[in-house]
């Protein structure tokens, strides 16, 4: 238990979203264990006693998301509902507590699977895996640095920016301009790849380096790579810096059911596969390409608050479109939006939800594209915000 | 009352009497309804021996059934196990629990016995008692055609049992519509014990909703979960190949039962997965009412699709090799109103025992004795512990509490051991279903190689469950949602405020009763248990897999977490301090 703890602190500190020594990370199974000691282990102890869970994590983010994350909980009452895909569809509302006791946290963790403290940090916790409590930290955070971008730019396009955001804006740019590592640049083994073990070592690599550069958080996003009638592709809820064992083969004829295991995305990417030349997919979540996406300033737009489905204007950022479309496959799923957009295109990007890279060999050019979107994205952000410039959102 | 009608259908077969029972509000509350419901009613009943005519038999609805929550066409049966002697509940799919509200119940219990053969007629204008001897012999699907030709039931919905249970199987189940299956633990018999050969029901009245905005609010958010599931709605997932589709994975984790789980792995298994199927009978999807999944195949020439326990304990298990085999087996028990999971393992007891290998034919003709209750088959009827143990061998009988195993090796996902042992019906996999976590990644992957830390997971997966039974919604959309977007679609109907917690708090004191029943009746830690050979033999490995025996000092280790997790003493039974703060009577 004490390994897990440890991996899951150690996982909070590596992906940039905690301070070293600072999460507190318990585990239940007939008693209750924590990755070291802390005098607000107690508290936590009696909100792990009334609750049915099997996992908590407590820690307060670093720089700009606890600010961000007290900003927000200034500025909420009960809760925030950001409108990205990770909370409309798992954590539907993050709710805040003003202090640190089980009798204010507990009521919220019944309804909800992880909260903000104010001015002290997140709580999450998991019934199954400390997985869990993980994924709900990082999606709070992700989800959260979302919103406060996105409404930001909404304001000041309405001429009444917030002044408590516009104040702190310069530092958490700054901050975030540190969350990021300094050099994104890899060598990525070049394809194509025709054996299953060269595919596997190269998704393994492309998962890793997505992760170094932040631009997945937890264990969203996916990698694919097409090869011998086969999709190669991520399992569902694989950390993309943990692939070894959690790739599935999926044989296009859908010979075998093997993959009922993969990502939630195999039909989107197997369309993608087939409706071109492309023989690698890569899909992150890096946020300034989903600000982007949610930001449209059309007036009297009939699809408004229902943009992530029904949005049928072509939008773009310079050349990447700008899709709706749901996870998964169901009738407004990404499944049926994606593959037409990126057919002759190097990517897309999903209404809240992440950006889909493609690469005509291997990961290289998948990888770029990302990091190039990503870059585009948050240029053509602070451009609006600068200067107050609409973006096109036509083409 | 929003959700619940508020009325419970008594029913004395010996008296041929029926009263309405109502409830108060608190013990809907308490209880939600399906299994939580059942367990409240027949609790100080559990004493009785099954084939007592003071012994109820329940079926149960949930407030969810009859609106338009995803997954609400369920039910739950409840009585005591001819086979096991435990708790035994079924969660039923097909139309009842959506039809059953229409007439104006919550649900039935049936008490006492019939003199002669009987059925049950309800609608919202009135009960019947009548005499069902002609349908007595019949195989399932001739009954079901004709129960469905009255036109009294036009649309109606039709709970009946076949030869099986006739014929005295105790694995015999109670058939729905024709296709659904409470399929576990003998419960047809229960219902041919008290003479009652069908429940037929018609009704049209509306369940009140509290709030239906909400409830679409609710809907809404729980269908995109569904979308997002590869396993329910993905290209490879049960919408398209049915339960089937877990065929392939349990070959790939070499985790499917073989030779009576002698191996996991068989070597014909590749050419037998849901693929096959499709391609061979041309499949087609229906499902429950209330569900857009759609988990049922049917072939083209109106051929039963298996699901997926069938297709491997009708191959792997008995070692058979032709597809047509096994769905001329799976046609046979359901005709025959029998679980295929029980008869698998008997039959497989049975060639172990015997040391020959069953032949297509003998496979077969077994299946048909054990329906008619003739020859070799009375006695394989009783089920695979009783047949073992007359042959002086009980250890070969892959049981717990009597109930057979599914098609789940537990060394190959090591918390479905202790999944298996605490189950409180025996044998089931329902209870916490760990291959949830452990191959199916949902809702995160867990270590299927380990036991360590599982005693707490299985603990809130058995609450869980016992929460969805009630609700009554189907398992397989919690491999998408959770407790937390249908507590909302909970509250959308009733109008209470309850949260996804607070519902796993209800969920540990509908499943604590079942212990304290199973209790009563002398279950206890020698119980809790699985069969000798998972610790002594090896599965069958490959290169990259270790199909390792288990380790018997860690299950014993974390099946006492277990107890302490669950507020059991050290053999297994409840205690007063855990019954009081549950406010159950120990």
């Amino acid at each position: 238990m004490l390994k897990l703890l440890t991996k899951y602190e150690q996982k909070l500190v590596d992906h940039g979203l905690c301070a070293s020594g600072t999460p507190l990370v318990g585990g239940v199974n007939d008693a209750v264990i924590w990755n070291r000691e802390d005098p607000l282990s107690e508290e936590l102890e009696k909100i792990i006693a009334g609750l049915n869970i099997n996992s908590l994590i407590f820690a307060r983010p670093v720089e700009p998301f606890c600010s961000i994350l007290n900003y927000l909980a200034r500025h909420s009452d009960t809760e925030f509902v950001p409108e990205d895909t990770e909370t409309r569809t798992f954590l539907h509302s993050i709710p805040v507590a003003r202090s640190l006791t089980a009798t204010e946290i507990i009521p919220l963790l019944q309804k909800r699977k992880g909260c903000v403290v104010a001015e002290y940090g997140i709580i999450s916790f998991g019934t199954v895996s400390l997985e869990q409590a993980f994924v709900v930290f990082s999606s709070i955070i992700f989800s959260a640095f979302v919103k406060f971008f996105v409404d930001y730019a909404y304001a000041q396009q309405a001429g009444a920016p917030d002044p408590d955001a516009e104040k702190m804006l310069p530092e958490v740019l700054a901050a975030y301009d540190q969350f990021l590592p300094d050099d994104v640049e890899v060598e990525l083994i070049t394809g194509d790849f025709l054996n299953s073990d060269d595919i596997v070592r190269a998704m393994i690599q492309a998962g890793q380096a997505t992760v170094n550069a932040r631009m997945v958080d937890s264990f969203f996003g996916n990698i694919s790579y097409f090869a011998n009638d086969t999709v190669y592709i991520s399992q569902t809820g694989s950390s993309m810096d943990e692939l070894e064992s959690c790739i599935d083969a999926c044989p296009l004829d859908d010979s075998a059911c093997t993959g009922i295991t993969a990502s939630s995305e195999l039909l989107a990417h197997r369309d993608i596969y087939l409706g071109g030349s492309n023989l690698a997919i890569l899909h992150g979540h890096p946020k300034f390409s989903v600000i982007m996406s949610m930001l449209c300033f059309e007036t009297d737009c009939k699809n408004r608050g229902k943009c992530h489905i029904k949005c049928d204007k072509p939008r773009f950022v310079d050349d990447i479109p700008v899709i709706p479309g749901e996870v998964g496959s169901g009738p407004r799923g990404l499944s049926n939006t994606l593959p037409p957009a990126v057919q002759g295109r190097r990517g897309a990007i999903v209404y809240g939800h992440g950006v889909f890279t493609v690469g005509q060999k291997d990961f290289r050019d998948a990888y770029a594209s990302l990091a190039e979107i990503e870059a585009l994205c948050r240029n053509t952000y602070l451009k609006i915000i600068s200067t107050g410039t609409e973006i096109s959102s036509q083409r | 009352m929003h959700g619940w009608t508020g009325k419970i259908l008594k029913v004395n077969l010996t008296d041929k009497t029926t009263e309405e029972l109502r409830l108060p509000p608190d013990v809907y509350l308490r209880n939600i309804g399906g299994k939580g419901l059942s367990g409240e009613l027949l609790f100080e009943h559990f004493r009785h021996s099954w084939d007592d005519p003071q012994m109820p038999l329940a079926f149960m609805t949930g407030p969810l059934n009859n609106t338009s929550s995803p997954t609400s066409g369920r039910m739950t049966v409840m009585s005591r196990s001819p086979l096991t002697g435990a708790v035994c509940d079924a969660s039923v799919g097909g139309k009842m629990g959506t039809v059953l509200k229409r007439a104006g119940y919550d649900g039935i219990v049936v008490t006492g016995k019939s003199l002669d053969w009987c059925g049950l007629s309800i609608s919202e204008t009135g009960v019947s008692i009548g005499n069902a001897a002609h349908l007595t012999g019949l195989p399932i699907s001739e009954t079901h055609t004709q129960l469905a030709a009255d036109p009294a039931m036009k649309n109606g919905a039709h709970a009946m049992i076949g030869p099986a249970a006739e014929n005295g199987v105790r694995y015999a189940a109670i058939v729905f519509d024709g296709h659904y299956f409470a399929g576990r633990g003998g419960l047809g018999l229960v219902m041919a014990e008290k003479k009652l050969k069908f429940i037929s029901v018609n009704g049209s009245l509306k369940t009140e909703v509290f709030d239906p905005d909400e409830l679409k609010a609710a809907q809404e958010e729980i269908f995109r979960l569904v979308s997002a599931s590869p396993m329910l709605t993905g290209d490879l997932g049960i919408t398209n190949y049915g339960t089937g589709a877990l065929y392939d994975l349990m070959r790939s984790r070499r985790m499917m039962p073989t030779n009576n789980f002698r191996q996991t792995y068989f070597e014909h298994s590749p050419s037998m997965n849901a693929y096959a199927y499709k391609k061979q009978y041309v499949t087609k999807k229906f499902g429950c009412a209330g569900c857009h999944i759609l988990c049922k195949k049917v072939g083209a020439k109106g051929e039963i699709i298996p699901e997926f326990e069938t297709m491997s304990h009708f191959s792997a298990l008995v070692g058979n090799s032709d597809l047509d085999v096994v769905v001329e087996a799976n046609r046979i028990c359901n005709e025959a109103g029998m679980d295929t999971i029980s008869a698998g393992v008997t039959l497989a007891t049975y060639a172990e025992l015997t040391g020959q290998a069953l032949s297509a034919e003998n496979f077969l003709q077994l299946l048909d004795s054990i329906a008619s209750g003739q020859g070799e088959g009375v006695a394989l009827g009783q089920g695979a512990l009783r047949f073992a143990t007359e042959s002086g061998r009980p250890q070969v009988a892959m049981v717990s509490k009597g109930m057979e195993f599914p098609a789940y090796d537990p060394r190959g996902a090591q918390g479905m051991a202790l999944a298996y042992a605490t189950s409180t019906r025996g044998g089931c996999h329902l209870r916490a279903y760990p291959i949830s976590h452990e191959i199916l990644r949902k809702p995160v992957a867990t270590d299927r190689f380990s036991l360590s830390g599982k005693a707490r997971i299985i603990k809130i997966s058995e609450d869980m469950n016992a929460v969805v039974d009630s609700l009554t919604a189907c398992k397989f959309l919690f491999f998408a949602a959770s407790l937390e977007e249908y507590a909302r679609a909970l509250n959308a109907v009733t109008g209470m405020q309850t949260s996804a917690q607070e519902l796993l708090k209800l969920g540990e004191r509908i499943y604590y009763r079942e212990r304290i029943m199973n209790a009563r009746n002398g279950f206890g830690v020698n119980d809790d248990d699985i069969p000798a050979r998972f610790f002594e033999e090896s599965g069958s490995s490959s290169e990259a897999i270790l199909i390792a025996p288990l380790k018997r000092s860690e299950f014993l280790e974390e099946r006492a977490a277990y107890y302490r997790i669950r507020g059991l003493d050290e053999q297994g039974l409840p205690t007063a301090e855990k019954c009081a703060e549950l406010g159950l009577p120990c």
